[in-house]
């Protein structure tokens, strides 16, 4: 039997609140919740749950038949439980049926895995706690961020104990190879690897309502039948994709959860296909030979390379900025220093930045809060500033902290700024303030 | 094709941006196999224009260009019209001279001498007028084949022109009334400039923004107004260098300090600037009527040590401002087009233009800004002069941009509308 592998991305960053220079120093709230949070409700009510349940069905009409993995980072987590916990609920629920596999990344969805600190290590650790506490799972394959992989970052993979990686299948670092096999790290041979098949899985994801392709309208049946095309040695089939292509990316309307009803049934009758998860595909199949991928790849665009975060000035200069700050803020011991941090790290900040597509806004407008890449950038520097003055602040006596910046805010609200609350409680704390400040953001927006 | 071109001003006499764009326009024109008979009035400001004047533009140019100068004028010839003296027309008056025998009576006074202002004034109406009368003989002594009339100032010179010689007449709007006055317009520049509209075969825009006011505000039919973006001409543009004596930053808005070009949202967005940060100055660099108010409101703001103005520039002073700045600022409240920005970032200088400028709808490397979010403006600037990547991607990007802006396209756009309105 062949292998159809599906995993599902889902991930949400906390996006920033319109912060002004002039907030520097005084204000040191960064997140615009309103957003995230209707985002979030969003997305899980046109995604998340009715996918959700679907996936719970399926794995219900078929027994052990039908898997499929996930990796969910730690930020939408985090957002699940304080904006939709029956979200989190219904996902703990497919977890218990032992058809669904979790996988690790890195906690705040970052690019850690592109410096050279133990950074990396740690959010991959943090994020493999929160899944088990969660799911109950231990997660042995790993997703890193954009399935950004290369043969070192596979190697520091393996090294903390996973036994396959995904990643995409890129055309050049395939050539002429096929990505329907497994293949092993260059440096680490136990390391397996698993190829996403771009073409396959960017039909269902991106070309299925697209009425301009030859293969529109997509049926499941068509789609079993472009299975069955594939040669015939090859053995494994990765489908991987955002969650979000279910009822967010295609609507509901496009009929893309009738084509994944459907899709099952018409690949047990009609193909030698079996569902398999990472794990178990990894385990199944022999790996062919190495994959050498000197330069990191990732999933994004027509390059497949790290341009969607790195490489303009702006990007380049604040993804420094971050990781330089990282010393000072680990020093601190300051609990919630260190996650805001870590939420600044998140891929998605740099990727506003990106101007690949400063004239065609394309995919990449999809949530996002800025109109132009340098209000992305400055916006984010601002916030950082005034980061550096918090971590600087704290590192310089530990004890004041609390005091100057219950100070620094008290003009404007309760002493709320028990720094070393958990998150959830600084956020409640501070909704009211925030909540102003976003009405009068989305306002403008909306213009 | 030969065309009777009508504007107001032409380099190096020139008080605004029209001469300029009228310049490049010509030069760029040339070259579609067109021939211009470029009609200004004589004496604008106090200097002596003379036909040798404008030869003399030829001197500002560098020694490579000379030649290419010499065809350029090889096929543009002047025309001064001679004195200014005329009585006052009024709208009635004025149709009523449209007879050529009319004009030709006038002649004898037009040789009068006449002590002109040289500034927008009173006495405007009556140049307009004088110049709408002398268009007519100067339509019926030269042959051409389409008329193309530059701003208001000349509509009623084309109209003219069109009565007189049945030819198709072209306006090309580089600013309305209501860009100037806001939404205090003068009901004869109006009016002046709807029939200019109206009796016109195509109105050329310089934005998609004026073409929208050209069609919502003068009703005009949308099918017969086209955008023509401006572009703009370095040629014989010398680089500058200059030493600084501060280490401050430095911000700067040039231009007429007028409704218009909305200083007083400069300002106070350099107000949360400098609440914030100390190593910046601010420079308002130009002259105009609302400079005593802003005067006013810098001191009252406490800023005066680090806000700085300096009158309105000339020549090399531009350049050498640009020079001098690291980021340029243009607020404008309505602007037509706006020529500035384009010089600054060929100076290496960042800008902030405002969305309401038709400059923003060809730049993608500018940062573009609402010009009454006076808080967003601020973070901008403060972000431009902060954040030094930002302020590099955009210098290294909008010289690549600026330098691709060439009149030659402007210019071929325009030669097919000539070539539209010959065969209407």
């Amino acid at each position: 039997m062949r292998t159809i592998c599906l995993y599902f991305q889902i991930h949400q960053p906390f996006r920033l609140k319109r912060y002004r220079f002039f907030d520097i120093g005084k204000d040191h709230f960064y997140y615009d919740d309103f957003l995230n949070k209707s985002i979030l409700r969003k997305v899980a009510e046109k995604c998340y749950l009715p996918a959700n349940q679907l996936m719970l069905d399926l794995i219900t009409t078929y027994g052990k038949q039908f898997k499929i993995a996930y990796s969910l980072s730690g930020t939408v987590i985090e957002q699940m439980e304080q904006y939709a916990p029956e979200v989190i609920e219904s996902f703990k629920k497919l977890a218990k049926t032992g058809c669904v596999e979790f996988l690790g990344e890195t906690y705040s969805h970052s690019l850690a895995s592109l410096q050279n600190s133990n950074e990396f290590e740690e959010q991959v650790k943090l994020q493999t706690s929160f899944i088990r506490k969660h799911f109950g799972q231990n997660p042995t394959v790993f997703r890193n961020t954009e399935l950004i992989y290369s043969d070192n970052i596979g190697k520091r993979v393996a090294d903390m104990g996973f036994k396959a990686m995904l990643t995409e299948g890129a055309k050049h670092i395939l050539g002429w190879r096929s990505p329907n096999f497994l293949y092993t790290n260059a440096i680490e041979p136990r390391l397996k690897i698993l190829l996403k098949n771009f073409r396959m899985s960017d039909d269902i994801a991106f070309r299925f309502s697209d009425r301009n392709w030859d293969g529109f309208p997509l049926t499941a049946e068509k789609y079993v039948k472009w299975l069955n095309d594939i040669d015939e040695k090859d053995e494994i089939v990765n489908l991987f994709m955002d969650y979000e292509t279910f009822g967010e990316h295609q609507n509901k309307e496009t009929g893309i959860f009738e084509f994944l009803r459907e899709l099952p049934n018409r690949i047990f009758a009609d193909s030698n296909f079996e569902f398999k998860t990472p794990s178990e595909a990894a385990e199944k199949h022999q790996p062919v030979s190495p994959m050498h991928v000197q330069h990191p790849i990732s999933w994004a665009d027509e390059e497949r390379d790290l341009s969607a975060w790195l490489g303009n000035e702006m990007q380049d200069e604040a993804y420094s900025k971050i990781y330089k700050t990282g010393e000072k803020v680990l020093k601190t011991k300051d609990e919630n220093l260190i996650k805001t941090w870590r939420s600044l790290q998140t891929s998605d900040h740099f990727y506003y930045m990106c101007t690949k597509w400063f004239s065609d806004g394309d995919v990449h407008i999809y949530f996002n809060p800025y109109d132009t890449p340098y209000e992305a950038f400055i916006n984010y520097m601002n916030v950082v500033s005034d980061f550096e003055i918090l971590v600087d602040i704290t590192a310089e006596s530990p004890k004041t902290v609390k005091k100057t910046a219950v100070k620094a805010t008290a003009k404007k609200a309760e002493p709320k700024t028990e720094k070393t609350a958990t998150k959830k409680k600084t956020v409640k704390t501070t909704a009211p303030k925030t909540k102003k400040t976003v009405k009068k953001a989305t306002a403008t927006k909306k213009k | 094709m030969k065309i009777l071109m009508f504007g107001w001003e032409f380099p190096p006499h020139i008080s605004g941006g029209l001469g300029t764009a009228c310049y490049g326009l010509t030069k760029g024109l040339v070259k579609t196999d067109t021939e211009i008979l470029f009609v200004v009035p004589k004496a604008y400001g106090d200097e002596d224009t003379s036909a040798a004047r404008f030869v003399n533009a030829s001197d500002v140019e560098t020694v490579g260009t000379k030649i290419e100068l010499e065809k350029l004028w090889g096929n543009i010839s002047f025309i001064q019209i001679d004195s200014n003296l005329v009585p006052y027309v009024d709208e009635k008056e004025f149709n009523l001279c449209a007879s050529i025998e009319r004009i030709e009576k006038h002649e004898e006074i037009f040789r009068h001498k006449y002590d002109f202002t040289g500034k927008y004034g009173a006495n405007l109406m009556e140049e307009v007028a004088r110049y709408a009368l002398v268009a007519a003989t100067i339509a019926k002594n030269n042959a051409f084949d389409v008329i193309h009339a530059h701003d208001w100032l000349t509509y009623a010179a084309g109209i003219m022109a069109k009565r007189v010689s049945n030819k198709p007449l072209v306006i090309h709007v580089h600013a309305t009334e209501f860009d100037r006055t806001g939404e205090n317009v003068n009901p004869n520049v109006f009016n002046i400039e709807k029939q200019g509209m109206e009796q016109a075969d195509k109105v050329i825009t310089v934005s998609n923004l004026t073409r929208n006011i050209v069609i919502n505000k003068y009703g005009i039919d949308p099918k017969k107004v086209e955008t023509v973006h401006n572009a703009v001409d370095f040629q014989g543009r010398e680089e500058i260098e200059i030493k600084r004596n501060v280490n401050d930053k430095i911000i700067t808005f040039l231009g007429r300090i007028t409704y218009q070009k909305g200083p007083e949202y400069f300002i106070e967005a350099a107000c949360k600037v400098l609440e914030r940060c100390k190593n910046v100055r601010f420079v308002m660099a130009g002259s105009g009527d609302m400079m005593k108010k802003m005067l006013r409101r810098v001191a009252k703001l406490g800023m005066g040590t680090r806000f700085h103005f300096t009158g309105f520039l000339k020549g090399d002073e531009v350049q050498q401002m640009f020079a001098l700045s690291d980021v340029y600022v243009m607020p404008s409240v309505s602007e037509p087009f706006g020529i500035s920005p384009l010089e600054a970032m060929r100076s290496n200088i960042p800008v902030i233009i405002s969305k309401q400028s038709g400059v923003s709808e060809v730049l993608k490397y500018a940062i573009k800004v609402d010009f009454w979010d006076v808080d967003a403006m601020a973070d901008l600037m403060y972000g431009l002069v902060t954040y030094p990547s930002l302020s590099k991607f955009f210098v290294r990007n909008g010289q690549a941009e600026v330098n691709s802006l060439k009149w030659e396209n402007a210019a071929t756009k325009i030669r097919k509308i000539y070539d539209h309105v010959v065969n209407i």
